[in-house]
């Protein structure tokens, strides 16, 4: 089973013609994923890589059938991408782009509460369903199949922690970037919902940052509903505290969002909680015994 | 993005929001000038990017311009310590004069983005003034939160709720209503992540004026707004991390003596987390972002190096995609520029990590491999004992 993606996954690409875009996509279909087409405004009708490109989404799933869409559109254009293919009935956008500017961010997220799509990201390493399909930038050959879930707020070092789980033979039914952007699409929550429900996933592995409550609110929703063991790493113990944000950060969050916080009240929910980097692997084993 | 008081409040001027009348001023005679103008009797105060400065003694009301100027040299030149800026402080370069306001009640008001509902939030008290954190922690029923759907935007009955639980009545109440609209409009036109007045006062005369102004702009927004550069007051920034800018690196400094090089915002705070586990102490955090170059790497290396308290450097690299053998030529590259010698510990993980791995042990410099995240910790941290000892 796993979640969001398998082998039947229809991908298309918008902002296929970008460099990054490209070279991704390649790097995506060497995978194994299934790119049926691509979309870039004012360059329907070519092939690339022997892939059509439309020059709207709405026309590339009429013709093609795609159901998600991997985003490589630039920042100033790249909220307007996301509810493009919201509106055109794409059941999952992951959307990579780094850089949106916060308030397209607030607008879109307003629009997709009234869609049915599901957005991974922006600002996002993508999702990869082992030895089936991976769709955005990560390294596919850190991956092996398995039965770890994982779901994080970093890039980088969530390729760190799935290299220690599959070092130590422990391979991942999916893995999730949900991306470090303030306004992402699928939160903490809804990804260990999926994971709850997913057969082929026996334990989950997360990981955070210091920075707003995700964590905590992941923490409780654990404790409450979550029936497969839990462990997870949080980045930052040692960060300076913040003094980018004025009063207001501080007051909404009520001096909440450092490290030890959230390290805390996940282990208070019972999920095993990795003392060091190193030892992400280790953490997942304990909390599998 | 950061700007001055001053300039925070010309943009709120330019959405109807009165401040009091002020000039800045770049040299103590014309902080002199100013006071003049102002008839004397008015406020003196140090532009630097960040808060806390009242008790830091970076503002002072004044009777004559002679007292002014006096002030104003005292000011020029001398660092700044509050509880925002750090230990080194920042250097006030700016002043801004302005008039005196004699003040009935103060209020703090201010929009932000809440990441929790996703949406820009109002926040308001009637307890305006420096503490407003202490407010939050002690009393939060005194704070008034109010989330705006970006469908709706913020109307004006909800305004006027804000409005009357700052126990305001009669016109200025209305005058609040219209500020606090306007005050949103602001937020949105010019992408402000934060937009502060603290304090927003009634004077005696019955006016509502901002007395302090604090913005903070969307970095990412400004393709949006090709005037922000030129606002930006580098006197303000550390150098480092002002060349850091320009290669789209993110740098911070730190107070420690191991350079970090890191890619990915996670990976890099992992990174110092694990340097501390083994006992080091990291010099600063720094990004080179996901799809690094050879030039980029060079880049940031030197970056590192400019920094004099580094005694060792660490990288840590999780390409994935990016290849190895380009990281480690952009190192070779930069460390021999700068003649470095250095101990250097290199983590690479991603294609061609043999390649990577022989090009550096050949080059010659002070350098180790280290297997994985903890090998390279405690290699750097054993290099570094060698030295000391040596």
């Amino acid at each position: 089973m796993s979640i969001l993606l398998n082998k039947n996954s229809r991908i298309l690409v918008q902002g296929i013609t970008g460099r990054s875009g490209l070279f991704h996509t390649q790097q995506c279909r060497e995978y194994g994923s299934n790119i049926v087409a691509g979309v870039t405004p004012g360059k329907g009708g070519i092939h690339i890589e022997g892939i059509p490109v439309f020059n709207t989404v709405e026309e590339a799933v009429l013709c093609t059938k795609a159901d998600v869409s991997m985003i490589f559109v630039p920042p100033p254009a790249a909220a307007d991408a996301i509810l493009e293919s919201a509106d055109a009935g794409i059941v999952l956008a992951i959307c990579i782009t780094e850089g949106i500017p916060v308030r397209d961010m607030v607008l879109a997220r307003r629009i997709l509460d009234t869609k049915k799509m599901n957005l991974v990201g922006p600002n996002c390493p993508g999702v990869i369903t082992p030895g089936q399909c991976k769709v955005g930038i990560m390294p596919g050959y850190i991956h092996k199949p398995g039965k770890i879930g994982v779901v994080s707020r970093s890039g980088t070092l969530t390729y760190e922690a799935v290299k220690q789980l599959s070092d130590m033979g422990m391979g991942q039914s999916t893995c999730v970037g949900i991306g470090g952007d303030p306004i992402s699409g699928m939160k903490f929550i809804d990804c260990l919902n999926l994971f709850n429900k997913d057969p082929d996933t026996e334990a989950v592995f997360m990981i955070g940052e210091i920075g707003g409550n995700a964590e905590e609110d992941a923490a409780l929703w654990i404790r409450d509903n979550m029936k497969k063991p839990v462990a997870a790493f949080i980045a930052g113990v040692t960060a300076p505290t913040g003094r980018r944000m004025g009063h207001a950060g501080a007051i909404i969050t009520g001096g909440k969002g450092r490290a030890e916080d959230k390290i805390k009240i996940l282990t208070e929910c019972g999920v095993t909680v990795a003392a060091s980097p190193t030892k992400m692997g280790e953490a997942m084993r304990d909390a599998l015994r | 993005m950061n700007i001055h008081e001053y300039q925070a409040k010309d943009i709120l001027n330019g959405y109807f929001i009165p401040v009091p009348r002020g000039r800045v001023a770049l040299t103590a005679d014309q902080v002199e000038r100013a006071a003049k103008e102002m008839g004397g009797h008015c406020v003196i105060k140090a532009q630097i990017y960040a808060g806390g400065r009242g008790k830091a003694g970076g503002v002072k009301l004044v009777q004559h311009p002679e007292q002014a100027q006096e002030f104003g040299k005292e000011l020029f030149g001398k660092k700044l310590i509050t509880p925002q800026t750090g230990p080194e402080g920042l250097r006030v370069r700016r002043i801004l004069i302005e008039e005196a306001v004699e003040i009935a009640r103060e209020f703090y008001l201010s929009i932000t983005l809440d990441r929790e509902s996703s949406r820009f939030c109002l926040i308001a008290s009637a307890e305006g003034g420096i503490d407003i954190e202490e407010v939050a922690r002690n009393s939060p029923d005194k704070i008034h939160l109010l989330n705006i759907d970006p469908f709706t935007g913020l109307q004006p009955f909800q305004a006027r709720k804000i409005a009357i639980a700052l126990g305001l009545t009669g016109t200025v109440c209305e005058d609040c209503v219209e500020l606090i609209q306007n005050l949103y409009r602001c937020a949105l036109e010019k992408d402000c992540l934060l937009i502060e007045i603290n304090p927003l006062v009634e004077t005696k005369a019955g006016w509502l004026m901002a007395m302090d102004a604090k913005i903070n702009f969307d970095d990412n927004a400004m393709f949006r707004h090709r005037e922000y550069p030129d606002m930006l007051d580098y006197s303000q920034l550390d150098p480092l991390e002002i060349s850091a800018g320009k290669y789209d690196l993110s740098y911070i400094k730190l107070t420690g003596n191991v350079g970090c090089m890191v890619n990915g915002a996670g990976l890099a705070m992992a990174t110092l987390d694990v340097l501390k586990e083994f006992g080091a102490e990291p010099a600063n955090f720094l990004d080179v972002g996901g799809g690094s170059t050879r030039e980029k790497v060079a880049e940031a290396f030197k970056i590192i190096l400019q920094d004099c308290d580094v005694r060792g450097v660490f990288v840590n690299i999780f390409g994935g995609i990016m290849r190895c053998d380009v990281i480690a030529q952009g190192i070779i590259e930069a460390a021999s520029e700068v003649q470095c010698r250095l101990p250097i510990v290199v983590r690479m993980d991603g294609s061609t990590v043999e390649e990577g791995k022989k090009l550096l042990l050949e080059s010659g410099l002070n350098v180790q491999i280290g297997e994985n995240l903890g090998d390279g910790a405690s290699k750097i941290v054993a290099m570094l004992l060698k030295k000391t000892v040596a």
